[in-house]
């Protein structure tokens, strides 16, 4: 049987961001790119708010353009259900600088709490070991997210993805910019890259 | 001297065409007319390529490869293209980089009725997602558009498909 146990997102988001030094954030759409502004607006956050299923992928074109810098793509349960190929094509990849949070709350929390498939009993961290992802793991409890915190900046043996058991509320929205090109020059400005 | 319409090499040129344009990461699904330039790219120690399920996976890792500031280069075929309408919407609304290079099925003497629908609604498809379209029925031509499509790419922000005509790359053996 399933642990019941389950943390607060936001607080789970802002411990893991704490000394983000040289962290690259990309966020999924709905509540983890929330999460992520309201544990600090940064300049190296790329903040989704379309494209379902692109939040990991993204990550990996960045980690593999950024190969010197940890990346972070923190998601949601709904988000990574809708590209879970892309887990395999990132197992294939096999960047050792990109770490996938999913803030799983077992729910489409945005659009309308319908419970998902990983509500339903699916083990994201399990279909992510199978498609050969070099470290996996759920975490339940405020020490295993400093744990996970202190590995984002330690070197890994490949991608990794960790299950992070939230509860399903919504919370009040804190609302990153929605312009993705500014979202992108800001990005990219922070890396010392031009704008066309 | 090669002429421009020598079949056998163009997959040659345009592996070169891309390095002159900057694009370091490659996306591709496997794709018989793309074969020769996937095996090119894979051999270039200067390229990382990505072989993914799902064509749209590549519109998602050229936006990260961007952010990170590497220009890339999708390979798909038309019946992809569907796959990837959503998706679309990232490079669009970000004004992200996008070169695609689609070689058609579901027309010049095509043998298999199911490649039809997407064939035939592919360019379509891709104007609606506001992509710029160019199309190349012989290899000097697609040596050109390509070299074109890469421009707008990456230095004018645009999202640019190629289509790759079957005429240019022939009849499927059956």
């Amino acid at each position: 049987m399933v642990s019941p146990a389950t943390l607060d997102r936001r607080q789970a988001v802002a411990a893991l961001m704490a000394e983000r030094g040289d962290l690259l954030v990309v966020a999924g759409l709905g509540s983890p790119a929330y999460d992520l502004h309201a544990a600090g607006d940064h300049d190296a956050n790329f903040y989704l708010w379309g494209a379902m299923g692109g939040a990991a992928l993204t990550g990996l074109g960045l980690a593999q353009a950024q190969p010197g810098r940890p990346v972070l793509v923190l998601t949601g349960d709904g988000e990574a259900l809708m590209g879970l190929g892309g887990l395999a094509t990132i197992a294939v990849a096999a960047p050792k600088n990109l770490t996938i949070a999913v803030l799983d709350n077992g729910h489409f929390g945005e659009t309308g709490m319908q419970k998902s498939h990983t509500g339903h009993g699916l083990d994201l961290a399990a279909v992510a070991a199978a498609c050969g992802l070099a470290e996996t793991g759920t975490i339940r409890d405020m020490a295993g997210i400093e744990t996970l915190r202190a590995s984002l900046h330690q070197p890994a043996a490949g991608p990794r993805l960790f299950v992070v058991k939230v509860e399903a509320r919504n919370l009040p929205r804190s609302l990153p910019a929605r312009d993705a090109v500014y979202l992108k020059n800001r990005f990219r400005g922070h890396l010392g890259l031009g704008v066309n | 001297m090669a002429s421009d319409n020598n079949e056998a090499e163009w997959p040659d040129r345009l592996h070169r065409v891309l390095k002159d344009a900057g694009v370091t990461r490659v996306s591709h699904v496997p794709d018989a007319g793309h074969a020769r330039l996937i095996a090119l790219c894979e051999n270039d120690p200067a390229m990382v390529t990505n072989v993914l399920t799902t064509e749209e996976e590549g519109i998602a890792i050229a936006a990260g490869a961007w952010l990170g500031g590497a220009a890339s280069v999708l390979l798909l075929q038309s019946s992809g293209v569907g796959n990837c309408i959503n998706m679309l919407s990232l490079p669009a609304i970000g004004r992200f980089p996008l070169l695609m290079l689609v070689t058609m099925r579901g027309e010049w003497a095509e043998f298999n009725p199911w490649q039809m629908p997407m064939g035939s609604a592919t360019q379509t498809t891709l104007e609606a997602m506001g992509l710029t379209v160019h199309r190349a029925d012989t290899p000097g031509d697609l040596i050109a558009t390509v070299e074109s499509a890469a421009a707008l790419a990456f230095r004018a922000d645009q999202q640019v498909a190629v289509l790759i005509s079957q005429r240019l790359l022939g009849k499927k053996t059956w």
